[in-house]
């Protein structure tokens, strides 16, 4: 036991410099690794919000969120006030542009004046662009979906509401006519929103008269599923496209996983 | 009520099988099936909106309405709506609704006719309308007295304004709103049929093989009737076909499968191509038998003005009128027959560059031979209509052609049946008139006509322009069930029903909306009263009589529920009781008359119309009204108090005494115990727990018999046995709407068939004649002859039983777009807006949808202007300018030289750009086209 | 009068530069004005010449963004600028956290908190570089720009440019740190971009120059100055003040009674001592 005392009296002398700088730079090192986790789970958290919508001509969320340098330019050059900067309460990643159709929706502006004035390329005029002509009716700020419980035309109510208030009505959203059985002697006018050509603006949102809006416009990634490439539409000659994308193909399922002779080796209780 | 389990089950069962199968059920059933069913209470209504006249359920909770529903046991939308039918509760309750009256006052609330509104009691309210009526009347006479008047009306605030302002005030100077919106129609029906209204009904959507829409956006207007129309699309699309005619593109060409996109006011060309189509080349397809039995033909001056102000009226003289607005008028009065119109009006010899001087030529008339009809026809070629029609200028001209060969093919087509639809695109047009009556021609003269799925039939834009305006004969020169003021029998009957003086109905009737508003421009009109309507907005030319209103001597009031422009270019306004705040009445388009109950208590102090009219009664005498009274020209009215004091009348008596509490009213008994009355409110007859102090500053304790049913018996009596029979009061409350004639307990589908209506199996009989039709309307029923250039001989023809066929050349409209002015515009609706608004713009659902009113254009007109989508731009006429949005998307499409701006936005205040030129025969404007330049603002 | 001026030209001019930068933005957004658009991070002036923030776009290459021209071009102009001249003046000159910090430190000196509290600080002001290097780094993991998610600058700029939300609790927290918890907190020790700015800015011209001879030892320069490391040399030699960390903010100029303290251009001063 005694042994020990020297120790502490040891530890009592000055640290040496190297050890100083050591120890030091052993705490900086902690705590900026304690700050980075905590300030990386604000982010992911900040960031996760995947349900905003971004002005025309936005690249995709991932790359936006690096490369959206937050300045508002967009927000500036909006003639409706549509785009705002999220401020710190919107609960969406902080400072970039986005907005709310149901409050002000994009009015498509054929001259896009929220993208040519991005400085990083976050909102992408090719993206924008059909022969050398910013053309708004191919931006694609999110898809237009129906609750088709609360939309009043699904009951027979005479509304359109969403279809009169499309920039593209006729192409984006159509109506589809069929016989209201009930009365006998009306039809449904029940709107369709077809995903290769809505943009996503809103205006119908912002026009429906249903107390919460029941079309509503999400992000396409939230809205839309994916068929894959692997199965082509045998009527369309354009499908084929996809084949471009088409790839090698191996499948593995829970009966398929393990190699043909290990599984012919394991009889299991088969015998 | 108290209803056993049994009873409820019972009830309930029997509501949702008649409901399931679309009958009515007695309203007091239905009423208790739905009453079990929790703390609200369900009755029917009608809509408040257009004349398409949906059933409607409102729910009351706590003395609101809280809910709407479509009735599913009306005929007409079975438990549909379009979106203002879905919030027909929610335009009652406006933050800014009028709750008291509000008079513009000095510092010391004396009457300042540039003060600033302050509120005052009824009492105020109406001593100085008193004040006011009885200083314009000493000033100009009856005339002096006007009434803005309304489509809007429940028929018996239309009958009790009606009776009070010819029977009291003498004065014919009431006009609907109706006038703006039906004037043209119903013209056409008297010239044509001899009676008003149209002789088919909705179910002839469900039968037809075709439907054609004249200058009418049924997707949008009829949202109801429209999906009715898609509904027998989707039922054989291959055999019904549907042709959209209009001047621009709109939501009615979705459905179409075709669309005729043609030049403002050549639908009268449209029209006599199909006529001149089966006259010279199919004459094969003309039902001669039917002809001859049923139809003669006419002709009337074609040199008739346009219905404006002519030279020499007072604020001509006054230099009122800009020169740019000269440019216009100066037309009224003589005009250059243009290149476009001179073929057209070859057989009355004129040719291009003939100076045409117009006349007043009155509704005027007389017979011609086929033959000279036929010639009459001889110009409109394909090549000729087609070159003036084509209103899209990047169409092909043979792809134009071949669209009017096929629209008239199908309307010639053996077996196929036609429906031609109309509204406010040949209503609204300065030779409406004519353009209604050559769509008969054409249905005539191949029999398709009154026929089950088969007629030209007018829809309505108004809830009641039919059932109060037209029925109830709100019009300067109308009398009820299709009298006029100017026959003396007509007023004799009058005034035999009404126990008034013989001689006390003035017998002028020639104030007409337009003829009030520059009759108080003028400084002849002293006081006007807005009633259910928004002149200062709906009237073209606004300006003008926004000007008159506020700044020459004059009083103005509206009673409104709420602040629109009418109220604000006022001296005085009255908080008036909202559509399901009293007992009403509609009639629709088909004929339908439907009946409501008071659901709920007006908010604030407001009072209904009725009310209003009927206190203001009570302040005139026999001796203050009933004296001999000055007429404008050489005219005057008899003192007729030597024959009231003979009835029974003093000089002290008043006309609320006269007309609306007499011995006949008070026969009407309040029963708060049995059907209808039992468990609903009834303000004008008891008085209701507001306890609102009325017009003599005593709280109004109600005036103790059912005013409402005795206005509309009185009323009712008119029609009674002249093929405009009315069900009783108590039968309304239980169905759910009836189409007069209501013979028998009967309704009437098809009028003159005499397979379907008893008036014509009635006529027919009379006559000894076994025809399939009888056009038993009586006025303007003989005739003298002639040829196109006038009368020949005067002999007067009787045409007993028959209906006219009308030649009627195409002119051009007065005016028409030039190097300075390029642009036709159009204005209209659009479905989510009701009108001006004024209720619609206050549903915050509506208002979210459709805020603002947008300048509609063609994309290359935009660009060519320098003029961005979603920017603002003027446009302008030689009236005046307001700015709008450009929109050169969405649900209008025009094409390059045409735009289309609605009028229902307040702001965007179109009426001051558009012109008050009206068909001269109706009187009706023409807010469809007038030449404009729109520049960026 | 005079004296007042003479107490408080460059804060009146610093607040004037602020304030005025802010009102510019502000007027862009709300009524249009074009002289300049968009915030500290990234803006344009009169509509053409780009103005980028050079440690976001840091952060972009951070992230693996590929950063465009007009942005490139932004950030080469600023840089230019405070690398040749400005040094760390966006501190103090721009930043609208400085008005925050700066009277959280006034009334720190009013209440006499650090006597209170006593004149050691707990914390070190490298912690910004630490900051600084982290901001980076989680760039470049997370592939976000990290430091523009959290920066309290942005949030307070923004906010008042573009609608606050919640920004003024970031407002009081900084204002309430630096009150409270630790003197000159937020922008002496923390703030990366504050890091960045001294690093950036350790070789521009425009030096505070202390002359000895002047000086009268007061202190009252080091009392005010809010990176009182350094001015070292204060009562020791005439030298200038050449650490990166000074925010050429002239506090001490305006402070020193004595005529000590100046400023004058880097080359100059060089050429005035080699001359010497």
């Amino acid at each position: 036991m005694s042994e020990n005392r020297p120790t502490i009296k040891k530890k009592r002398q000055p640290v040496s410099d190297r050890r100083k700088f050591i120890l030091n730079m052993a705490r900086g090192a902690g705590l900026a690794s304690m700050g980075g986790f905590i300030w990386s789970a604000y982010i992911d958290e900040v960031t996760a919000s995947t349900l905003i919508l971004r002005p025309p001509g936005a690249i995709k969320e991932e790359d936006f969120l690096k490369t959206c340098i937050k300045c508002g330019l967009c927000v500036i050059a909006c003639p409706y006030d549509t785009l705002v900067l999220a401020k710190p309460g919107d609960n969406k990643p902080l400072g970039t542009p986005y907005f709310i159709p149901r409050d002000i929706p994009c009015y498509m502006c054929p001259d896009i004046p929220c993208v040519p004035v991005c400085p990083t390329g976050a909102l992408d005029e090719k993206s924008v662009t059909t022969d050398g002509v910013l053309d708004i009716n191919i931006a694609e700020m999110g898809l237009a979906v129906v609750d088709a419980d609360s939309c009043i035309a699904f009951w027979g109510i005479q509304c359109d509401a969403c279809y009169r208030a499309c920039p593209i009505l006729g192409v984006a959203i159509t109506i589809e006519y069929s016989k209201n059985e009930r009365t006998g002697k009306h039809a449904f006018m029940k709107p369709v929103v077809h995903s290769e050509a809505c943009t996503g603006c809103g205006l119908c949102e912002r026009a429906c008269v249903t107390e919460k809006p029941a079309i509503f416009v999400l992000p396409r990634e939230t809205a839309m599923g994916r068929a894959g490439d692997y199965y082509i539409k045998g009527w369309d000659k354009d499908d084929e496209k996809r084949l471009e994308n088409a790839s090698e193909i191996k499948t593995t399922t829970e009966i398929s996983k393990e190699s043909a002779v290990d599984s012919l080796n394991d009889a299991g209780d088969l015998y | 009520m108290s209803l056993s389990r049994r009873e409820f089950l019972k009830s309930s069962a029997a509501a949702s099988a008649a409901a399931a199968i679309g009958m009515s059920v007695p309203a007091e059933l239905q009423a208790a099936a739905n009453q079990a069913e929790g703390d609200w209470r369900w009755d029917k209504a009608a809509c408040r909106f257009c004349g398409t006249g949906c059933g409607i359920m409102m729910a009351t909770k706590g003395g609101k309405i809280v809910a709407v529903k479509g009735d599913p046991a009306a005929p007409v939308n079975r438990g549909l709506n379009c979106i203002k039918g879905y919030f027909n509760a929610k335009i009652m309750y406006g933050a800014d609704r009028l709750t008291q009256p509000l008079l513009r006052v000095d510092e010391n609330g004396k009457f300042k006719k540039d003060g600033k509104f302050a509120p005052v009691s009824w009492e105020r309210a109406f001593d100085e309308m008193e004040f006011h009526i009885k200083k314009a009347l000493k000033a100009s006479g009856p005339e002096g007295v006007g009434v803005f008047a309304s489509g809007q009306y429940t028929v018996m605030e239309g009958y009790a304004a009606q009776k009070m302002m010819k029977a009291g005030f003498r004065s014919n100077a009431i006009d609907p709103n109706a006038r703006h919106c039906m004037a043209s129609a119903v013209v056409g029906f008297y010239q044509t049929f001899g009676i008003d209204e149209p002789s088919g009904c909705y179910d002839d959507i469900e039968l037809t093989d075709t439907i054609v829409s004249w200058g009418s956006n049924m997707a949008e207007m009829h949202p109801i009737l429209w999906s009715r129309v898609t509904d027998r699309k989707l039922s054989d699309p291959e055999r019904v076909k549907i042709i959209n005619m209009s001047t621009y593109k709109h939501r009615t060409s979705d459905l179409a499968d075709e669309e005729i996109i043609f030049t403002p006011n050549t639908d009268l060309a449209l029209w006599n191509y199909i006529a001149r189509e089966i006259v010279y080349n199919k004459p094969e397809a003309i039902d001669w038998d039917f002809v001859q039995k049923h139809i003669v033909f006419c002709a009337s001056p074609v040199n008739m003005g346009y219905g404006m102000r002519k030279a020499g009226e007072k604020s001509i003289k006054e230099g009122k009128y800009t020169a740019l607005e000269m440019q216009t008028i100066d037309k009224e009065m003589k005009k250059v027959v243009s290149a476009t119109e001179a073929p057209a009006l070859k057989p009355y010899g004129y040719k291009e560059g003939d100076v045409m001087v117009n006349e007043n030529a009155g509704l005027k008339h007389w017979h011609i031979s086929f033959e000279e009809y036929k010639k009459f026809l001889d110009p409109y070629t394909l090549d000729y209509v087609a070159k003036i029609s084509k209103g899209n200028p990047d169409e092909d001209i043979n792809e134009f052609k071949r669209k009017l060969q096929l629209l008239a093919d199908l309307y010639i087509e053996k077996d196929r049946k036609v429906v031609s639809f109309w509204t406010m695109g040949m209503n609204q047009h300065t030779r409406g008139t004519w353009v209604n009556t050559l769509a008969y021609n054409v249905h005539f003269l191949l029999n398709k006509q009154a026929k089950p799925g088969s007629g030209a039939f007018s829809l309505t834009g108004q809830p009641s322009a039919c059932g109060t305006a037209r029925e109830v004969g709100t019009f300067c020169h109308r009398l009820p069930a299709d009298m006029m003021v100017a026959n003396p029998k007509h007023r004799e009957i009058t005034e035999n029903r009404w126990k008034i003086p013989n001689g006390t109905l003035n017998h002028i009737g020639n104030q007409d909306i337009m003829r009030i508003h520059r009759d108080i421009e003028d400084g002849y009109v002293k006081f006007a009263w807005v009633n259910v309507c928004n002149p200062y907005q709906d009237t073209a030319s606004a300006s003008h009589w926004i000007k008159a209103a506020r700044e020459m001597d004059n009083f103005i009031v509206t009673s409104d529920g709420y602040p629109g422009i009418s109220a604000k270019v006022s001296d005085l306004i009255l908080p008036s009781a909202m559509i399901y705040e009293k007992w009403g009445a509609y009639g629709n388009a088909e004929r339908r008359t439907q009946h409501w109950r008071q659901q709920v208590l007006p908010v604030g102090d407001a009072m209904s119309d009725t009310w209003q009219w009927v206190e203001l009664s009570k302040r005139f005498t026999v001796g203050d009204v009933w004296g001999a009274q000055p007429l404008r020209g050489d005219n005057s009215l008899p003192d007729v108090r030597q024959a009231a004091y003979a009835m029974g009348y003093t000089d002290n008596t008043t006309m609320y005494e006269i007309l609306f509490a007499n011995k006949e009213a008070q026969s009407y008994k309040i029963d708060l115990k049995s059907f209808p009355q039992a468990g609903y409110d009834n303000t004008e007859c008891n008085g209701d727990s507001r306890n609102v102090v009325g017009s003599d500053g005593k709280v109004f304790k109600g005036y103790g018999f059912m005013i409402h049913e005795y206005l509309f018996e009185e009323y009712a009596s008119f029609g009674r046995g002249h093929a405009h029979d009315l069900a009783d009061f108590t039968t309304y409350h239980k169905v759910r709407g009836l189409k007069w004639p209501v013979v028998d307990g009967k309704e009437t589908q098809w009028r003159f068939n005499t397979q379907y209506d008893p008036y014509a199996a009635k006529a027919n009989k009379e006559a000894g004649t076994t025809n399939s039709h009888a056009f038993y309307g009586t006025l303007a029923k003989s005739l003298a002859q002639g040829n196109l250039l006038g009368i020949t001989d005067t002999t007067q023809l009787p045409l007993a039983n028959k209906a006219k066929i009308f030649a009627r050349p195409y002119m051009d409209p007065p005016e028409t777009p030039d190097k300075e002015y390029d642009t036709w515009l159009c204005t209209g609706r659009v479905l989510e807006h009701w009108h001006t608004g004024t209720m619609t713009m206050r549903v915050p659902e509506l208002y979210r949808a459709v805020p603002e009113a947008l300048c509609y254009m063609h994309p290359q007109d935009a660009k060519e202007k320098g003029l961005k989508q979603g920017g603002l731009a003027w446009v302008e006429s030689r009236r005046g300018k307001i700015k709008a949005r450009v929109e050169t998307r969405g649900r209008n499409r025009p094409s390059r030289g045409l735009v289309f701006v609605p009028f229902f936005d307040e702001k965007v205040f179109i009426n001051k750009v558009c012109a008050d030129y009206t068909c001269p025969q109706s009187g009706q404007t023409d807010f469809k086209k007038c030449a404009v330049k729109i520049y960026q603002a | 009068m005079a004296t007042l001026w003479n107490n408080y030209r460059y804060l009146i001019l610093r607040r004037f530069t602020q304030v005025g930068l802010l009102v510019l933005y502000f007027g862009a957004n709300a009524w249009g004005w074009t002289v300049l658009m968009g915030n500290l991070s990234s803006s344009k002036v009169l509509g053409v010449i780009p103005l980028s923030d050079p440690f976001a776009a840091l952060q972009m290459l951070a992230a693996g963004a590929v950063i465009a021209a007009d942005l490139l071009l932004g950030v080469l102009l600023l840089t230019l600028f405070y690398f040749i001249i400005g040094g760390r003046a966006f501190c103090s000159w721009v930043c609208p956290v400085n008005m925050i910090t700066d009277s959280a430190n006034f009334l720190r000196r009013k209440l006499d908190f650090d006597r209170v509290q006593g004149i050691k600080q707990p914390a070190s002001r490298n912690i910004r570089y630490w900051v600084l290097a982290l901001s980076l780094i989680i760039s470049a993991v997370m592939g976000v720009t990290a430091f523009e998610f959290l920066s309290p600058i942005s949030m307070v700029h923004r906010g008042i440019v573009f609608g606050l939300g919640f920004g003024w609790a970031a407002m009081l927290i900084i204002f309430l740190f630096d009150l409270f918890v630790l003197k000159n907190g937020w922008c002496g020790h923390i703030c990366p971009l504050g890091g960045f700015y001294s690093i950036l800015g350790k070789f521009s011209l425009i030096r505070v120059h202390h002359t000895q001879e002047n000086c009268t030892l007061c202190m009252k320069c080091k009392v005010v100055c809010p990176e009182r490391q350094v001015l070292h040399m204060i009562g020791k030699e005439s030298l200038p003040v050449l650490s990166g960390e000074c925010t050429n903010c002239a506090r001490c100029i305006e402070v020193c009674d004595d005529d000590a303290l100046g400023f004058s251009i880097r080359n100059l001063v060089k050429n005035k001592k080699t001359g010497e």
